[in-house]
């Protein structure tokens, strides 16, 4: 029996790593969807034939309540939602993997791994990386969450001596868990998780909410390492692969973000950015006049433009502007205007955030490029319709080495004949840097929210 | 009579010779047996060595496959991934009513938040999916 669950939990593992080879394109994505979850149920039966497990009744309940709920909450959630939904996923994850930590350490005899009070050196190192990874996971999201959902500050909450802080307390926890090591102590196991848990929030709320898709997926990937620190206290390889693909998919997703913003995932880390600094360039640019324009003048010049490239930010989430959006380039195909849609890397608040809304509002996913392989296309562009989105297409970011933001790849939008900034106010965008762009000739400010601006756009069309 | 009870005293002392022997064999198979298997698991690698083996091998594979993931579909990976480090409920199961001590209700809720996000992240992803559909 052992032998057969170490084989089908290998094919589950297997299944696993085709659900993401699946999403190497959207054809192929809901085959390899469908792999993931074969691979689950196959991973979940041959649990429930292990002869050690007899308590169906719990077991069935459980996964029913659990089950149901997560069905609802999928089901009902809107698909702005999805970057707060994603992190509370995460400390979903994170507090079992402390769970299970907890019931592996109180009941060693279950898992093989030592007896009470004796368990074996091994178990006790990995058991305590996966509860505190775990714990981390746990309070880091639901504060990730709470910037998300709005329910916490977005801004950066820093205070004096707060890195130094982390470091003590991470130094404390290293102590403790061979303090643990040694003395086999349950009042050190659940200090150690206690420490793990303020942790998580100190680390997290130094970081401001642009910088939240580094952080989702950074979570995502603290998630996958918690679940291999319990794969291997529990000497189960599924646990070990899964996590490991899924650790490492988190972190390649956090190097592309932080790519795509030009900072080091360490700088990210330290938190305090889009505060108070780099209002420097703002004075010299007071007396410029920017050109404000109405929904008609803008209908006007897409309708007769050959060429429109739409760049959506995170203000088009916001205020729901995508199927709006998908309207209006209706409209201009109808007219005989090509339309595309550039997407920067950090455009949102996930990775691949535009994408998803925009696939909501029923957007052919071949009419979506991303930032490398539309940017050429700006400069034979009439029109940039640039709808809630701000420093991803500031030029600052190219010709300003005073920017905070310099060297961040950014969208050319500037290339284009016109460029049609969407946005709700002139303020400067997250990271507190003024756009030169909103002064430039070719540009015209449409002030206003996002999907009501769209709409009126839409209405001068069809007159 | 006489004759007859005497050989069957006999063959049953033969008998039991017998079983003494066959026990004393027994015993000495067992005494190989154990020192082979403790032999034998001196030799196996601890488990620690063929995790590590499996961890980063798979480090490298999971590495290889994402860095070929779309990036418009970015959103669902995190959807599948989140879905399918929930594969923790294999270990809360396990620990949920072990033979050895009783119900754990560490364990229980393990199962829970496990489902929730299983089916939650299985759920959504699909939505997501659902919408990059080739349109006409």
């Amino acid at each position: 029996m052992e032998n057969f669950a170490a084989l089908t939990y290998l094919a589950a593992g297997v299944l696993f790593i085709l659900a993401l080879r699946g999403l190497s394109h959207p054809e192929t994505a809901r085959q390899g969807l469908t792999f993931g979850m074969v691979g689950m149920g196959l991973a979940i039966a041959t649990t429930l034939l292990l002869p050690q497990v007899t308590a169906y009744v719990p077991i069935v309940l459980a996964i029913a309540i659990g089950g149901g709920i997560g069905a609802f909450i999928a089901n009902k959630i809107d698909m702005t939602a999805l970057p707060q939904l994603m992190a509370g996923f995460h400390s979903l994850v994170g507090l079992a993997a402390v769970f299970v930590a907890g019931a592996a350490f109180n009941d060693p005899e279950a898992f093989n791994i030592g007896t009470k009070g004796d368990i074996h050196l091994a178990s006790l190192i990995e058991m305590s990386l996966g509860l505190a990874i775990g714990a981390v996971t746990f309070t880091g999201s639901i504060i990730a969450w709470g910037k998300l959902q709005g329910r916490i500050s977005g801004k950066p909450v820093t205070f004096g001596g707060q890195h130094q802080l982390n470091a003590f307390l991470g130094v404390i926890m290293l102590l403790m868990i061979i303090l643990l090591c040694v003395t086999g102590s349950a009042v050190v196991f659940w200090a150690i998780a206690l420490l793990a848990l303020a942790l998580g929030v100190l680390m997290i709320i130094p970081i401001g909410g642009a910088d939240m898709p580094v952080i989702v997926s950074m979570l995502n990937s603290y998630s996958g390492w918690a679940a291999a620190g319990i794969g291997f206290t529990l000497h189960n390889n599924l646990l070990i692969i899964t996590g490991a693909l899924v650790g490492s998919s988190g972190a390649i997703l956090s190097y592309i973000m932080c790519k795509g913003m030009n900072r080091s995932f360490l700088n990210v880390i330290l938190g305090g950015f889009g505060g108070e600094q780099a209002s420097a360039s703002a004075a010299d640019m007071g007396d410029r006049q920017a050109k404000i324009g109405a929904a008609e003048d803008a209908a006007w010049i897409m309708k007769n433009a050959s060429k429109v490239i739409i760049v959506p930010g995170y203000g088009m989430a916001v205020a729901q502007a995508q199927h709006a959006l998908r309207e209006m380039a209706d409209i201009l195909k109808h007219e005989g205007v090509d339309v595309k849609y550039a997407i920067h890397p950090v455009a949102g608040r996930m990775p691949g955030h535009m994408n998803v809304l925009l696939a909501e509002a029923n957007v052919p996913y071949d009419e979506v490029f991303e930032m490398e392989d539309i940017n050429r296309e700006f400069a034979q562009a009439d029109v940039a319709y640039v709808i809630g989105a701000n420093d991803i297409t500031n030029p600052a970011a190219k010709s300003d080495s005073s920017s905070p933001i310099y060297g961040m790849p950014v969208l050319d939008v500037g290339k284009a004949k016109t460029v049609l900034f969407v946005k709700r106010s002139m303020g400067s965008g997250y990271a507190g840097v003024d756009n030169p762009l909103f002064f430039e000739d070719g540009t015209m400010m449409l002030l206003g929210d996002a999907k009501k601006m769209t709409e009126d756009i839409i209405k001068a069309m069809e007159s | 009579m006489a004759e007859d009870h005497r050989t069957l005293t006999e063959s049953a002392a033969d008998l039991a010779n017998r079983l003494q022997d066959l026990s004393e064999r027994a015993a000495d198979l067992a005494v190989q047996t154990s020192d082979v298997i403790s032999q034998s698991s001196a030799h196996a690698q601890p488990f620690i060595i063929t995790g590590l083996t499996v961890f980063v091998l798979a480090c490298f594979v999971g590495y290889h496959v994402v860095w070929r993931v779309t990036p418009a579909l970015h959103s669902p990976l995190m959807g599948i991934t989140n879905a399918i480090s929930s594969v923790i409920v294999v270990g809360a199961i396990i620990a949920l009513w072990p033979a050895s001590g009783g119900f754990s209700l560490m364990a229980f809720l393990a199962v829970v938040l496990a489902s929730v996000n299983i089916f939650g992240g299985f759920i959504i992803t699909r939505r997501m999916l659902h919408m990059f559909k080739k349109k006409a």
